[in-house]
């Protein structure tokens, strides 16, 4: 395409279905402690 | 839902639904203020071409227009919100993550300390190698069939017991095998009593340090010093320093210096410039939560600068992205592609439900931020009490069930915010508090730019 560039794959909606292991880091146990940041943790399963 | 915006010369379209994020030209940038997201026509109606054929060429727009139509085909662009019936199977999950409040004690008297100096609104106190040992039993036995547990030693400041910090660790250590679970151990630290010795069980068994600091001198000292008044800058350095140079070989690599900015110091990029300065590149300082009255407190009306200094904060990552004095700051972490699940980013911070807080007195509350705040308070790690009723509470607090963040395009990004902050300003932990709402966006924003200028240079 010549006007538009997508610069990552589009995976949200196939990982609702196969995730939620529950087994990646609370948040807060990172560095946050007062604003939580959840999209910054990574995903414990090596391939999704 | 889309969000579109324009920052530093590039104009970025995210679909929310999809997550993807799109890089585009000022006419695509243009032309989706007009595309009916509901009614997508295959071919471009002519009134677009119309009002848009002074400023580009008809065939352009149509071009352009039809891009627009194939992302859409493909769901990456106005992509369907089907995330509803995810949140409706969001259940009370296992416990896995405690927040062990080793001593509600501190040597350190920070202006801004949420946790009242150490003391919660109680006593000073230090916790029992006794509730340790039942905090570990319990945390074992909520965890069900969770395999890793993460378990922060917590304050007020931890090294002022640090010897049960030890027994505990040690304790937790020989139940791992047993039970089938991995600890991850993690301590949130000021440094003062940081020595050789701790710095050795430190790195040989946190999996991540967090190393608070403010920055530059003049502003950690303002704001966090010693009962007699002083600064603590010059104590904590060369600490914090020698810390993480020893990590370097360690097991473990993950650690962050972390700090807190004010009113005082808006121009904070200058503190995260100097801690890379001094030898760090995991580097987290965050806007204090704060009631609006305090001297230090940022408003509404800071929001401009605070946001200009992101901005300027971004771009200086860009020019250093590649090179010697690259770092990484924490909120402009993100991963596009292999960040958390769906599933996890509806369900949030995960307070109350899956982690919770643990006090000396073993009394447990759902995060660190509630603990003071008696009415909130869960259960006791001896009797191995858990209140179910306050568990599926906070379960239900997810993105969905919190009415402005559903319809937030930053929903999927910073996940419902901070529930305690929620709770402590607006009386509701599904109201989130507004001004941390527009700085997390600004970070989503500024993080997802610098994604986009890395892959153009690419």
């Amino acid at each position: 395409m010549k006007h538009v560039k997508t610069i990552n794959h589009a995976n949200l909606k196939e990982s609702a279905v196969k995730g939620g292991c529950g087994e990646c880091q609370a948040s807060c146990q990172s560095a946050c402690k007062t604003s939580c940041t959840v999209a910054n943790q990574k995903c414990e399963r090596k391939q999704k | 839902m889309i969000h579109k915006y324009q920052l530093n010369g590039y104009y970025i379209v995210l679909d929310v639904n999809s997550g993807a994020v799109h890089l585009v030209d000022k006419l695509f940038y243009d032309l989706l203020d007009d595309v009916d997201e509901a009614h997508l026509t295959e071919h471009c109606p002519q009134q677009i071409v119309d009002k848009w054929s002074g400023c580009y060429p008809e065939a352009d727009i149509r071009e352009t227009y039809a891009e627009i139509v194939s992302l859409h085909q493909a769901d990456q662009l106005f992509s369907v919100d089907d995330y509803d019936r995810f949140a409706k199977m969001m259940t009370p999950s296992p416990v896995k993550a405690m927040c062990l409040h080793i001593a509600h004690d501190c040597n350190l008297r920070c202006q801004y300390c949420f946790a009242d100096t150490g003391e919660y609104m109680g006593h000073r106190q230090l916790m029992s190698f006794e509730v340790g040992k039942a905090a570990i039993d319990y945390l074992i036995n909520h965890s069900q069939g969770r395999h890793n547990l993460e378990l922060d030693f917590f304050g007020g400041e931890p090294l002022m017991n640090f010897d049960v910090v030890k027994q505990v660790v040690e304790y937790a250590r020989a139940q791992e095998k047993p039970h089938n679970k991995l600890f991850r151990f993690t301590i949130t630290t000021n440094g003062v009593l940081l020595d050789d010795d701790k710095i050795d069980f430190i790195n040989r068994e946190m999996s991540n340090v967090v190393l608070s600091i403010d920055g530059r001198r003049e502003v950690n000292d303002r704001v966090r010093a010693r009962v007699d008044g002083r600064g603590c800058y010059d104590t904590i350095m060369p600490k914090f320093q020698k810390l993480e140079k020893a990590r370097r070989n360690g097991a473990f690599d993950q650690y962050y210096v972390r700090g807190t900015f004010t009113r005082y110091n808006k121009d904070f990029a200058e503190d995260v410039l100097h801690l890379n300065e001094m030898g760090f590149d995991q580097i987290s300082v965050e806007p204090v939560v704060a009631d609006p009255s305090a001297p230090y407190a940022l408003t509404e009306e800071d929001l401009p600068e605070v946001f200009a200094e992101y901005e300027r904060l971004a771009n200086i990552m860009i020019e250093r992205a590649g090179t010697e004095k690259e770092f990484n700051f924490f909120h402009f972490m993100i991963d596009l592609d292999q960040g958390p699940c769906a599933i996890k980013r509806l369900r949030g911070c995960g307070c109350g439900n899956e982690y919770v807080a643990v006090t000396p007195d073993g009394d447990v509350y759902p995060c660190h931020q509630f603990v003071g705040h008696d009415d909130w308070k869960m259960g006791n790690v001896f009797d191995q009490s858990l209140d179910q009723e306050r568990k599926a509470q906070f379960a239900a607090a997810t993105v969905y069930g919190k009415e402005e963040c559903r319809h937030c395009w930053a929903k999927f990004y910073c996940s419902g915010g901070c529930n305690a902050n929620s709770m402590q300003y607006r009386g509701d932990i599904l109201k989130p508090h507004t001004l941390s709402c527009e700085l997390e966006k600004k970070r989503v924003e500024c993080a997802i730019m610098i994604k986009a200028a890395l892959a153009e240079q690419a």
